[in-house]
């Protein structure tokens, strides 16, 4: 059947399509969508793990056992699966095992704009990247078969343009496949050091033979057009080329972008004039071409930075691009903001107010460093709030404990703050730690974790009691407040930042935009009260502005939190008594 | 040829059932059609932009500057920011309502005016209408989306009837008839 899908969803079928059996995946702007859409097929087993780490092991195993498994994430949730990768590379799989890594070109929702070829470069695993929803689909069957005859993991590659385009695939139906029977085989998979060392020359063979695939495999296409150029390309760069140049040039177009077709890449150099490899971020198709003998431009004609379109494309080559109108009109951006409502914003106005230091995390929260709050002045990676803090304090002592604290929120504190909080209890700095438990997975759109008690079909599942662990873990104060409640939260920071030990805040107060979650009427701004301080104002909500120099409440974004009641000395604010 | 249509906005607007309609009546008209829309972090009442393509055959994903056929802005600033990817000769339909961006909440810029006037003075076929008091009518200020594909369908090739169908296929039945009011609203206004 014909369908509309999105990049990721058509990774979803095409997984389900191959019968795969088992998805772990960690939630990951622009990936999340493939394990949600797993999720809905009853035939597969899908599940949230806490971390990519343990997506990627989870999914190993189950290959062992002999199902075809999944497990995906971002480009940077693979910094944190590295580790099983490289040694999973080595063993193999039974029944097939992919990976899906989404890189994000531009960075619409990342902390860095790293490009992923490199790990299965790194990892001898072999990498497919598609170029629209069709190809998702398609190489997601595909990848299960490569898996089984090379005995080895195999990525599929995407960015956002990738991930969260929409076009037309075509349906087929799921193949059931049978378990492989796990067979105890030591040598193959335990990698000690002697079994190891016998390893890796069979890994090295693979890759051979895997380029030897490449060379004739069908994803990797040449397009005959003009010779006067030829163009090695990929993704979604392979789409703008074609949009830019259509017959005029000729096109090698990579569906495997690891390991490359050396023949395949000289072959059509020697057909064409000049060649142009087109591909986003590093120059990693060029480098390879330049390692093989084969001359080419890239980088020097096109940007290591930022995501391409047809425009740039065309602008690089010297062709013409279009222009559209504009107006002399100096426009404020609009960059993103905590919600209306958001339980963040009591938590980050307190923060501020108290002149903290604040080591952030990833998450929603980490829009506390915008304006007006600018209560967040480090910024990382998942977990490192509270292994840096635990640094931060070591290093300065007393002239930092008071006033320094760490931010991480529920989900990414199950993902890697555990182990940072182990450092602070066994090798005590004084630290203040400040979990915002929001009972879900935010910022990439409300998946459940192991701290909110529903499975990834919303379904009971375990729950970890959060203050319980934070005390078995040795920490004496586990404070919880809500942070509505803004002289609550100001009391208990002031006390905890006091306390000569380490601590633990948790922040809790479910996402306002969780289902669930009921609303208040909103606030109305009396006038003839409002005396135009300002108060309010400093908490950066969207639903407050100031029209006619008096507070307005936009009542189609306010929920009623009340907080903006607890700043106004006047009693202008009101509702919701 | 490739038409473009791009539905800009603030993160939370409804742009992506907007798209998802749009997508859907095209395809059904036997179009290839390509959809590339904002997920993630920049949706947190963010400036969000969402390219709809249609034709032949498709390949880019996305609508550079000077591409497109159509703009259905959901807000007023978001139109002045967008204005510049449409095409000589192109529509912008524009929602009247303004949401103050954090800036100009804080006081750090101002919130420009006149620029549905500035927009024409420029060049641009503007149609500017105010979406959100029919979305009102139609009974929910979030049915602004609607209203505009409504809009936007009196420029366009397809029958009420195939617009219906889309809309029954995307909205959950519990909404369809407030969606399809508002859809009225909006053709009709």
């Amino acid at each position: 059947m014909k369908q509309l899908m999105l990049g990721n969803t058509a990774i979803a079928r095409g997984l389900y399509e191959a019968g795969v059996g088992v998805a772990s995946s960690y939630p990951g702007t622009p990936s999340t969508e493939v394990t949600e859409e797993i999720a809905k097929y009853d035939e597969v087993y899908s599940e949230w793990a806490p971390n990519e780490k343990v997506a990627m092991e989870v999914a190993f195993g189950a290959s062992l056992a002999g199902k075809r498994s999944f497990c995906g994430m971002k480009h940077v949730g693979l910094n944190v699966a590295a580790d099983p990768l490289f040694t999973i590379s080595y063993i193999g799989v039974n029944a097939g095992m992919v990976i899906l890594v989404a890189d994000d070109p531009g960075m619409h929702s990342s902390q860095n704009e790293q490009d992923s070829r490199h790990y299965a470069k790194a990892s001898k695993v072999p990498m497919l990247e598609p170029s629209d929803s069709a190809e998702c689909l398609e190489f997601a069957k595909l990848a299960f078969d490569i898996s089984e005859e090379f005995d080895t993991p195999v990525f599929i590659k995407t960015c956002t343009r990738i991930a969260h385009s929409q076009s037309i695939v075509e349906t087929g139906e799921r193949v059931e496949r049978p378990v492989k029977p796990y067979v105890k085989d030591i040598p193959k998979n335990v990698m000690m050091p002697g079994n190891a060392r016998k390893k890796h020359p069979i890994v090295e063979k693979r890759m051979a033979d895997l380029e030897a695939y490449a060379e004739k495999s069908p994803i990797n296409r040449v397009e005959m057009g003009g010779t006067k150029l030829g163009i090695i390309t990929s993704s979604t760069s392979y789409q703008y080329v074609k949009e830019v140049y259509g017959e005029e040039a000729s096109i090698l177009k990579l569906g495997m972008v690891w390991p490359l077709p050396t023949k395949m890449i000289k072959d059509f150099a020697s057909k064409v004039e000049k060649v142009i490899v087109i591909e986003e971020l590093d120059p990693f198709i060029e480098e390879f071409c330049n390692k093989i003998g084969v001359e080419v431009s890239g980088k020097e004609l096109l940007p290591m930075i930022d995501e391409f379109s047809q425009n740039l494309i065309a602008k690089a080559m010297g062709k013409e691009a279009c222009e559209g109108i504009s107006i002399d009109e100096n426009i404020p951006v609009r960059p993103p903001v905590m919600c209306a409502g958001c339980p963040h914003r009591g938590l980050f106005y307190t923060l501020s107010k108290n002149k903290c230091t604040v080591l952030g995390d990833i998450g929603c929260y980490t829009l506390g460093a915008v304006a007006p709050l600018n209560a967040m002045e480090v910024n990382a990676c998942m977990g490192a709030s509270i292994s840096s803090i635990h640094g931060f304090n070591k290093a300065l002592g007393e002239e930092s404990e008071g006033k320094t604290v760490a931010v991480i929120g529920d989900s990414t504190f199950m993902h890697s703050g555990m182990t940072g909080l182990a450092n602070v209890a066994y090798n005590q700095s004084n630290s203040t730690i400040v979990i915002v438990d929001n009972s879900i997975t935010g910022m990439t759109g409300h998946q459940q974790n192991p701290l909110t008690g529903l499975n990834i079909k919303g379904d009971p599942a375990g729950h970890i009691d959060l203050e319980a662990l934070c005390k078995a873990m040795g920490f004496n104060r586990v404070r919880v407040v809500d942070p509505y409640n803004l002289a609550e939260t100001d009391k208990v920071l002031k006390e905890e930042l006091a306390a000569k030990e380490p601590s633990v805040i948790i922040s809790r107060r479910p996402c306002a935009l969780l289902k669930y979650v009921k609303h208040n009427p909103p606030i109305k701004c009396n006038p003839d009260k409002c005396k135009s301080c300002k108060s309010c104002m400093r908490l950066g909500c969207p639903a407050i502005s100031m029209k006619n120099n008096k507070a307005h409440i936009d009542e189609t974004l306010c929920v009623g939190c009340n907080v903006c009641k607890q700043l106004c000395a006047f009693d202008a604010l009101e509702g919701n008594e | 040829m490739t038409k473009n249509i791009m539905i800009v906005g603030v993160g939370g607007q409804g742009s992506l059932l907007a798209s998802k309609l749009l997508g859907r009546l095209l395809m059904n008209q036997g179009n290839d059609v390509k959809v590339s829309e904002v997920h993630g972090m920049s949706q947190r009442g963010g400036s969000v932009v969402t390219y709809v393509r249609y034709g032949e055959k498709v390949y880019s994903p996305i609508i550079d500057k000077g591409q497109a056929d159509f703009i259905i802005s959901f807000e007023k600033l978001e139109a002045a920011r967008w204005l510049t990817y449409l095409k000589k000769g192109g529509k912008i339909i524009v929602n009247t309502q303004e949401i103050d961006p954090m800036p100009v909440i804080i006081g750090a810029a101002e919130y420009p005016a006149d620029l549905v006037d500035k927009m024409k003075n420029a060049g641009a076929d503007v149609d500017a209408i105010d979406a959100l008091s029919l979305a009102n009518e139609a009974g929910s200020s979030k049915a602004v989306n609607i209203v505009l594909m409504g809009r936007l369908s009196k420029y366009f090739d397809a029958t009420e009837d195939a617009w219906m169908e889309a809309l029954e296929a995307c909205v959950p039945p519990k909404f369809l008839e407030l969606n399809k009011k508002a859809f009225m609203l909006g053709r009709n206004a």
